[in-house]
């Protein structure tokens, strides 16, 4: 069995000055755990990370590491790595160098450090490019050297600062499984920071959702994509309808819509996705204010005395056109319920 | 039609204005007359190996020399980390600073001169080489300083941050990744500061006394007794000597990227 509190936050506060960015957190990461820390920019995300990794003093609480209090240590002295987001390779060293830096630093010479070298080079898939400088690779190609030049200094955590952002879509999708690769082959604990749901559901085993310093939800991709627990995390994976609820009627501005359907006990709020709205049939009216086709199915953007929706529907339907008046359902069982809603 | 003569005509016209100097200073000093004249009067060499034999101007080379250098060099051991922390961390009145630090090279030089002999060498009674080479650091830190923070600007300071991360401590990461990078702009801030000190006047000339002069102002007080060809012959020399370093600097190290 494997340590579930391998890196733990106890109380951790972090702050800019004056400023908290990030209050009293707790959280408990498992090792060899792939977890993803997603929020919006300023949800203290990246704050999160530079502290784990010691370019930030806490100004109370406690890190642990494999047991080992590593609060005070300094970021020089951590076991911890850190794939930046521009990658910061140094520009005057070439490939190689750059790989071989931390491990010289180490006092690793000669035989031993050519081997480990080139096999981290190897292992991200690099081993012909070990003479050239950085600004003679690829965006792609820095993202490797960078993993590479963390990874061979076997650290007990690896950090990763939005990995994905500066890639092109296609390259995105590669660098992806390569990442997941490189964390199953090696068992590292591996936290990436991201804003983007799709990289954050596409790759972690866990995903820790924040909103302005604190912690909105923790739990798998499903649980997270199926169940979110508030209005603010619902709308980061995609509901787009998101209502809040009282006394077991939708309440939307000033009015109340009965829903004619049983509520499970302390729902706050229910979102649908596009496309879990009924669009054709039910209650409530809607006039057609955009459509869209979306490959397999097609969007409508509906004006309602609800306010407006966000519906999908398969795309061999019939089209509803442009200014015509569609009938639509909000069915509770089709909703997932929030716990939580508007704030905490 | 006319403009395509024009511009050329024009084009020309700036060059001899820039280049006729440098010329008419190489072709008197190739003189074999006795006076400083041009054209010259005959070839000869012989003002050229006069002016190594003339011991006030083998002196003031000297001090000039160690000048240039000396002051050049400790501008740098001072510019170099101001430009490093005006440029990383948050200095209050960083604004300020910077414009006290670029000063010398606003204030007319006279000024500077007389405000240091008045205010400085007089009631301090400071050595002259020592006023000198303080003048003269003082003249280059703005270069020092303009110069290596440009090279500081375009380099990503999240290089040291991953330095750390790799085990290398603050200053070990100045060292091992700050100052490979931006090797170009100090190399560029010294070859400035040191054409600056090695061709300075009037600060020189106030500051200089019995004894120690630099060689600009030496040139100047020789000129003033003796007419002869040596002056256009040493001129010529120190044109080729900066020539050289550039040459050197670009062929070398690729100097013009950086400024």
């Amino acid at each position: 069995m494997s340590n579930t509190r391998f890196l733990s936050l106890e109380k951790l506060t972090l702050s800019y000055g004056k400023n908290v960015a990030v209050p009293e957190m707790d959280l408990d990461i498992g090792e060899g755990e792939l977890v993803a820390l997603l929020g919006p920019s300023g949800c203290g995300k990246t704050t999160t990370m530079r502290a784990i990794a010691g370019l930030l003093s806490p100004s109370s609480g406690t890190i642990r590491l494999d047991g080992t209090d590593i609060t005070r240590t300094p970021a020089n002295k951590r076991p911890v790595g850190l794939v930046f987001q521009s990658y910061a390779l140094f520009p005057h060293l070439n490939v190689y160098e750059n790989v071989a830096f931390g491990l010289r630093l180490m006092g690793v010479k000669g035989k031993d450090l050519e081997d480990r070298v080139n096999q981290g080079l190897k292992t991200v898939g690099l081993g012909k490019f070990t003479t050239r400088k950085p600004a003679e690779l690829s965006g792609g190609q820095q993202q490797r050297v960078s993993l590479a030049r963390s990874m061979v200094m076997e650290p007990k955590v690896l950090l990763l600062d939005e990995p994905l952002s500066n890639l092109d879509a296609r390259l995105r999708l590669e660098m992806r499984t390569e990442l997941q690769r490189v964390q199953k082959e090696s068992g590292v604990t591996m936290i990436f920071v991201t804003h983007d749901q799709v990289e954050a559901l596409a790759m972690a085993d866990r995903i820790i959702v924040m909103k302005d310093g604190l912690i909105e939800q923790i739990g798998t991709p499903e649980e997270i994509y199926n169940n979110p627990v508030s209005d603010f995390v619902a709308d980061f994976v995609g509901f787009e309808n998101v209502f809040a609820l009282e006394n077991g009627m939708l309440k939307t501005g000033a009015q109340y819509v009965d829903l004619r359907g049983t509520v499970p006990p302390n729902t706050m709020g229910l979102a649908w996705r596009p496309g879990s709205i009924t669009l054709g049939t039910g209650p409530h009216q809607g006039q057609v204010r955009g459509t869209s086709f979306a490959g397999g199915t097609r969007e409508y953007l509906l004006d309602t005395p609800l306010g407006q929706i966000k519906a999908e529907c398969d795309a061999t339907l019939p089209v509803h056109p442009f200014g015509s008046t569609v009938s639509f359902d909000l069915k509770v069982e089709k909703a997932a319920p929030l716990a939580r809603f508007g704030g905490i | 039609m006319t403009s395509r003569l024009f511009s050329p005509l024009v084009l020309l016209l700036v060059l001899a204005f820039l280049i006729g100097p440098f010329a008419i200073i190489i072709a008197a000093s190739l003189s074999a007359g006795e006076t400083l004249a041009f054209p010259p009067q005959g070839l000869s060499l012989r003002w050229v190996f006069k002016v190594f034999e003339i011991e006030s101007f083998r002196q003031s080379f000297g001090i000039s020399l160690f000048l240039a250098i000396g002051g050049t060099l400790t501008a740098l051991i001072l510019g170099v980390p101001a430009s490093y922390a005006l440029s990383r961390y948050k200095v209050p009145g960083a604004e300020t600073i910077r414009t006290i630090v670029s000063s010398p090279i606003i204030v007319p030089g006279i000024i500077v001169g007389l405000a240091l002999l008045r205010y400085f060498v007089v009631p301090f009674n400071t050595g002259i080489l020592f006023a000198l080479f303080m003048a003269h650091t003082a003249l280059i830190l703005p270069y020092a300083v303009r110069v290596v923070s440009a090279s500081l600007t375009n380099l990503r300071s999240d290089i040291e941050e991953a330095a750390v991360l790799l085990g290398s401590s603050r200053v070990g990461a100045f060292f091992r990744v700050v100052l490979p990078n931006i090797r170009g702009g100090i190399l560029a801030a010294f070859i400035l500061g040191f054409v600056t000190s090695f061709n300075q006047v009037p600060v020189s000339l106030f500051l200089s006394g019995p004894g120690i002069r630099t060689l600009p102002i030496d040139m100047l007080a020789y000129m003033e007794i003796t007419y002869d060809p040596s002056v256009a012959a040493l001129s010529a020399l120190l044109a080729f000597m900066s020539l050289g370093i550039v040459f050197l600097a670009e062929r070398f190290l690729g100097f013009s990227r950086y400024v």
